[in-house]
């Protein structure tokens, strides 16, 4: 697997513009144009990232030169395959700071947070012996979230807490979008078993105090889930160093292909779980009356695998860890304050901080007198493409008292001159609508 | 005319600023009417009508009232659809209902019928949002609570 991404941040941190041009050379969508002509101006790449070429190339090269079944098999062909699915693994867990065997494939992030409540769940049943035993709970055990999370991060606790008769409380969000830590203490206690939190908020970009979070959970003995979908393509991110038992995050948000994302379990965890998904793959020894399980990472890689897009996803890992996190974070904290410059244009209100500290470029906005879906309209026929709507966090619009709002997210590819025409086409709007 | 201001018409951001119907209304206790509610959500941006109806004796809309909140699409259509259908037959509902099916799937070529586009009036103004697959079902809304509280009332099972 080789890449062509040889751009590297310059010595003051973000990118140059020539390394800029460079990258968005490698992303052919990019170069297309939209609504009768227009230049495309992605700000979308918080909901899916477009992809550079050698992602494309990867996946079409494993279809046409290696397509095999992984792990089973004893031609020539299975085994490439099964190494170049193996490889991505090693390129994913280098990447997000885990060991190869702490980095299990997943159909994306959703399926992987559902896999972590499941096991509580199958282990609440008995299933996984006294091993499961920190995955067992009992009436009156608490699951601790956040009210920032995107509903992936949510509504698998709360049916987990229905299954279970466990109790769902959460971290509340303040005026400023950012987690209100005051009764930390009072909300993470003995009883809590898991706390499950967004590592950046996909609505407001916060990035959540992660070392305090995990401190809180450890001094209760509460297992960790870290939904990481918006901070591994943005910013440098160690499992290990965070401390974090889970985390789950997608490929397509990566620069990598859909259909595929990865759980992170710490290993001694991950061969104390009991699996979700059963069948083929993922077993030892199979006899009409039971079956024993495969060690992790398989035992929770039931069936055949989406191994041309793990290879992708392993490809795009490859690509973003050689252009440097740490410059695409600063690239990033560029277009936050780009981006936050908005707060200026009479009627725009921004929901979540305003600061460019311990944040992304990750900015929702409403605009006074216009809905958020007419907003997105207006700034589509400038070939600007928005997301509108509630973003998957319902509780965290209905918090700051809006059903919807706009949302503008950056990617390693975003310049300062395409959030120009954004915050340009922007101050606009209201006037196109009529109102005072 | 560029594509977005065919979308946004003048008739259609006039509804939106200053709807028509809006505001629940108890329905009236005549004898002989009867009276259906809807509440119809849209979960992917959010959009939200709830519709009350009040139908006559004979089987006509004596009254639509409604409170919603939504893109300007989604108001203008409940507040364009509330004008035309007063006093209206619920067979020829009917008929206004399939019709601006028909509009909303013309892919922004509206009906190529005289007829029929005089029988939508002021609603023939969405023949451009037709042209935006993902605002569709902003338009449709007030009409599914509207056929919606009809299926409650009662009234279409007797007209």
């Amino acid at each position: 697997m080789t890449t062509t991404a040889a751009v590297r941040p310059d010595e003051s941190g973000s990118l140059t513009t020539s390394e800029l041009a460079a990258v968005r050379a490698d992303f052919p969508l990019l170069e297309r144009t939209v609504r009768g002509g227009r230049p495309l101006v992605y700000l979308d790449s918080a909901a899916t990232s477009q992809k550079p070429q050698v992602v494309l190339d990867t996946e079409v090269d494993f279809y046409e030169e290696r397509n095999a079944a992984v792990h089973r098999g004893a031609h020539q062909l299975a085994e490439e395959a099964t190494e170049a699915f193996e490889q991505a693994r090693a390129a994913v867990a280098a990447f997000v700071g885990a060991d190869e065997g702490e980095i299990v494939w997943q159909p994306g992030a959703t399926a992987a947070i559902n896999v972590v409540a499941y096991a509580f769940s199958n282990a609440t049943l008995g299933r996984g012996g006294e091993a499961a035993a920190p995955f067992r709970l009992a009436p009156g055990d608490e699951i601790v979230v956040t009210e920032a999370e995107h509903h992936a991060n949510l509504v698998p606790w709360q049916e987990l807490c229905a299954r279970t008769g466990a109790v769902l409380r959460w971290i509340p969000v303040g005026d400023d979008g950012r987690l209100d830590l005051t009764d930390l203490g009072t909300i993470v206690t003995e009883r809590t078993k898991v706390l499950a939190f967004g590592h950046v908020s996909n609505v407001t970009g916060a990035i959540a105090p992660v070392e305090t979070l995990v401190a809180a959970a450890r001094r209760v003995g509460a297992l960790t889930v870290l939904d990481a979908c918006q901070s591994v393509p943005n910013l440098p991110v160690s499992f290990h160093e965070l401390g974090v038992d889970f985390a789950a995050f997608s490929g397509h948000k990566m620069l990598g292909p859909t259909g595929v994302g990865a759980l992170y379990g710490r290993r001694e965890l991950l061969e104390a779980m009991p699996p979700t998904l059963t069948g083929g793959s993922m077993v030892e020894v199979v006899t009409m009356e039971s079956t024993t399980y495969a060690p992790p990472p398989q035992r929770f890689e039931a069936g055949t695998q989406m191994v041309a897009q793990a290879v992708g996803m392993g490809c795009a890992a490859q690509y973003l860890g050689e252009l440097g996190m740490e410059g695409v974070l600063r690239h990033e904290q560029e277009l936050a304050a780009e981006m936050l410059k908005i707060a200026d244009i009479p009627g725009v209100r921004v929901i979540g901080p305003l600061d460019t500290a311990d944040r992304l470029a990750v900015v929702s906005f409403v605009v006074d007198g216009v809905h958020a879906h007419d907003v997105g309209q207006v700034l589509d026929d400038k070939g600007i493409a928005v997301r509108v709507g509630h973003h998957c966090a319902q509780p965290l619009h209905r918090r700051f008292g809006v059903a919807a709002t706009a949302r503008a997210s950056a990617s390693v590819y975003t310049t300062v001159e395409e959030v120009a025409a954004f915050r340009e086409a922007l101050a606009g709007v209201r006037a196109f609508f009529g109102a005072e | 005319m560029s594509t977005l201001e065919q979308m946004y018409q003048q008739v259609i951001l006039d509804h939106a600023k200053h709807p028509v119907g809006r505001g629940l209304v108890d329905a009236p206790a005549d004898e002989g009417h009867l009276a259906g509610e809807s509440h119809q959500v849209n979960p992917t941006c959010g959009d939200e009508v709830t519709l009350r109806v009040d139908v006559t004796p004979e089987g006509a809309v004596a009254g639509v009232s409604w409170e919603g909140q939504g893109c300007s699409i989604s108001q203008a259509s409940v507040s364009v659809m509330t004008s035309l259908v007063q006093g209206v037959p619920l067979s020829e509902v009917e008929r206004l209902d399939g019709l601006f099916h028909d509009l909303m799937s013309s892919r922004g070529k509206g009906l190529d019928d005289d007829d029929a586009e005089d029988a939508l009036g002021d609603a023939t103004a969405f023949t451009g949002v037709s042209q935006y697959p993902a605002r569709i079902k902003c338009a449709l809304l007030g009409w599914a609570a509207l056929k919606d509280s009809l299926a409650r009332s009662g009234a279409l099972a007797t007209s």
